[in-house]
């Protein structure tokens, strides 16, 4: 049996099951819009969980579920080391996000990532702490930056409404996932240019221990076999 | 798969060493408050260390190394000269990136370390023989440097004192060194800034974009540094040689860049001084890049032993950090100079043996 992991709410839901429709198997919740239970048919062998697009690349990683759908930006973010334990399938179309750092729009001297790396060291030498970065990708963003030798900033947590922390004084920049931008221009922030930490999009990923024929055939059937 | 029993008798025999040539143990605590303390290290271990929060003392982290420490402690209550000794584990995560390696490196490891409180010149040295003499049955090779020297070097180029130090403080990120060089090598163009837009928002002050922007345009009218000066850096940088040929090419140096000669006769002293002690230079490689790679904390003399195994961390390492003893000394300030051994890596190379 193969268990396959969907976000279990919203536009992403949506997406995949037409995704996997596209391809002629039908995803569908069972019983009430509640329920995170659902049927899969079309298919022999392929049982469907519904679960938080957050919880799915840990659930990959335990091997609770073989296949699961999330975006690129989740594993990377959430699971140290994931190409060891996972393989990406394929790209589905959709989802896409890119990981930028934001500066607040008014800083006319701050373009790139030079300009903020020394806007940095200054902001450290004139109010004696470093300049703080809200985020909730910790380690994608420290690890990018380490890559760009950037150094006197410190990361502060941010789990929801990351582009309010500028306005309420709780961080200097913030680095978040943007589709569009707009969310992030309603609160005067700017993306600085430099190419995005991350481009992700809904990805269908595998355990990579519970590859083998039964995956496979699957894999055949949805068309992504080389 | 060598035991902890195993390191840690490796670390008590250090320690005894230690001991012999004069040290107090001490022992400082595993939880350390976070805060101030994060700050003095690199980003490298800043970004490894586990904190946590406790309800009353606040941040705290799992000591990811006792150099802070053992400077703390001797600046509050220390007599000088001090000579001090530990042995414990320090605490460092280690983040794998997208593939996790087959022989991940310790989240937990011991080191047993030795920091000397002096103003004897002839310090470093003492420092210097007495890890040589424990590590040279182990065949590693030692490596040193200077981070005066690169610092003098950097302070000596005809640059203006905002780049001068814009310089420097980049110092340890390689790349972004390079890139101010080559920014100050050419003439810069003038910044064109957009008018403003938005509203005001955040903590740093329209003052500080103002000034900044002023420097920038001043900035843009300085000629820029003769290529001489790069030249001359770049190979000062690349030096890598026995010591003994590092020597006269330092000398050849100091000729071109005067500003590197006092620094070039401490390293010259500190030689003959390791020397004296029957040390033969031509086995120790002079890198005049390897405090860059190194802590941030250290601004002189920096030291490693390094074994033959691809991907292992030094086996040993240390340096001089007299800025760091001058931080957390509260106006009072002495020359230091320390470093550790990790005994798990030195009970490895006996097993090969």
């Amino acid at each position: 049996m193969i268990r396959l992991g969907v976000p279990s709410k919203g536009r992403l839901m949506e997406q995949t099951f037409d995704w996997f429709a596209q391809r002629g198997v039908t995803l569908s919740r069972s019983g009430s819009d509640r329920e995170y239970a659902g049927r899969v048919d079309g298919v022999e062998g392929v049982s469907l969980v519904l679960l938080s697009a957050g919880e799915i690349p840990r659930e990959l990683a335990a091997g609770r579920i073989e296949m699961g759908v999330t975006g690129t930006d989740l594993v990377c973010e959430k699971l140290a080391g994931w190409k060891s334990d996972l393989v990406e399938l394929a790209p589905m179309g959709f989802g896409h996000a890119d990981l930028i750092i934001a500066v607040p729009e008014c800083w006319r001297d701050c373009r790139d990532l030079d300009d903020f790396a020394a806007i940095a060291r200054d902001f450290r030498a004139e109010h004696g702490f470093r300049l703080r970065i809200a985020t909730k990708y910790h380690r994608l963003v420290r690890a990018w930056l380490a890559q760009h030798e950037v150094a006197d900033y410190q990361l502060v947590d941010s789990q929801g409404a990351t582009e309010g922390t500028v306005a309420n004084l709780t961080a200097e920049a913030i680095a978040d996932i943007t589709s569009s931008g707009a969310t992030l221009q309603a609160n005067n922030l700017r993306i600085l240019q430099a190419e995005p930490i991350l481009r992700s999009q809904a990805t269908l990923f595998a355990n990579r221990a519970a590859q083998g024929a039964q995956m496979d055939a699957f894999l055949t059937q949805l068309g992504l076999t080389a | 798969m060598i035991g902890k029993r195993d390191k840690q008798a490796i670390g008590q025999t250090l320690l005894a060493a230690f001991r012999g040539a004069g040290a107090v143990e001490i022992a400082p605590d595993i939880l350390l408050p976070a805060e101030s303390l994060l700050d003095l290290y690199g980003e490298d271990i800043r970004a490894r260390a586990y904190v946590t929060a406790d309800p009353i003392r606040g941040e705290m982290m799992l000591r990811p190394d006792f150099t802070v420490p053992v400077v703390q402690a001797h600046m509050e209550n220390g007599a000088e000269p001090a000579k001090y000794c530990y042995l414990g584990e320090v605490f460092r995560k280690q983040d794998m990136g997208d593939i996790r390696p087959a022989n991940p490196r310790d989240n937990e490891y011991l080191q047993a370390g030795f920091e000397l409180f002096s103003r004897d010149p002839d310090a470093d040295a003492e420092l210097f023989a007495l890890f040589h003499g424990l590590l040279a049955p182990y065949g590693v090779t030692a490596q040193m440097g200077d981070m005066g020297l690169l610092l003098d070097a950097v302070a000596g180029l005809p640059l203006t004192e905002d780049r001068a130090y814009a310089l420097s403080h980049h110092i340890w990120r390689p790349g972004r060194f390079d890139r101010l060089l080559a920014r100050f090598s050419t003439p810069t163009p003038m910044h064109k800034f957009d008018e403003p837009a938005a509203a005001w928002a955040g903590l740093r002050t329209p003052d500080e974009m103002t000034r900044r922007i002023a420097r920038l345009q001043a900035d843009a009218a300085v000629a820029p540094l003769p290529a001489i000066w790069t030249e001359r850096l770049e190979r000062l940088f690349n030096l890598h040689a026995p010591a003994t040929q590092a020597l006269p090419a330092l000398h050849e140096l100091a000729d071109d860049m005067p500003a590197i000669a006092p620094a070039v006769v401490r390293i010259a002293t500190r030689m003959q001084a390791i020397a004296d002690r029957g040390i033969d230079l031509d086995g120790i490689i002079f890198d005049a890049s390897h405090g860059r790679t190194t802590l941030e904390y250290y601004d002189g003399f920096t030291f490693s032993f390094v074994a033959n195994h691809d991907g292992w961390p030094p086996v040993a390492s240390g340096g001089r950090y007299d800025a760091l003893t001058r931080v957390l000394g509260k106006g009072r300030e002495i020359p230091a100079v320390g470093g550790i051994i990790r005994p798990g890596l030195i009970a490895e190379l006996e097993a090969d043996a």
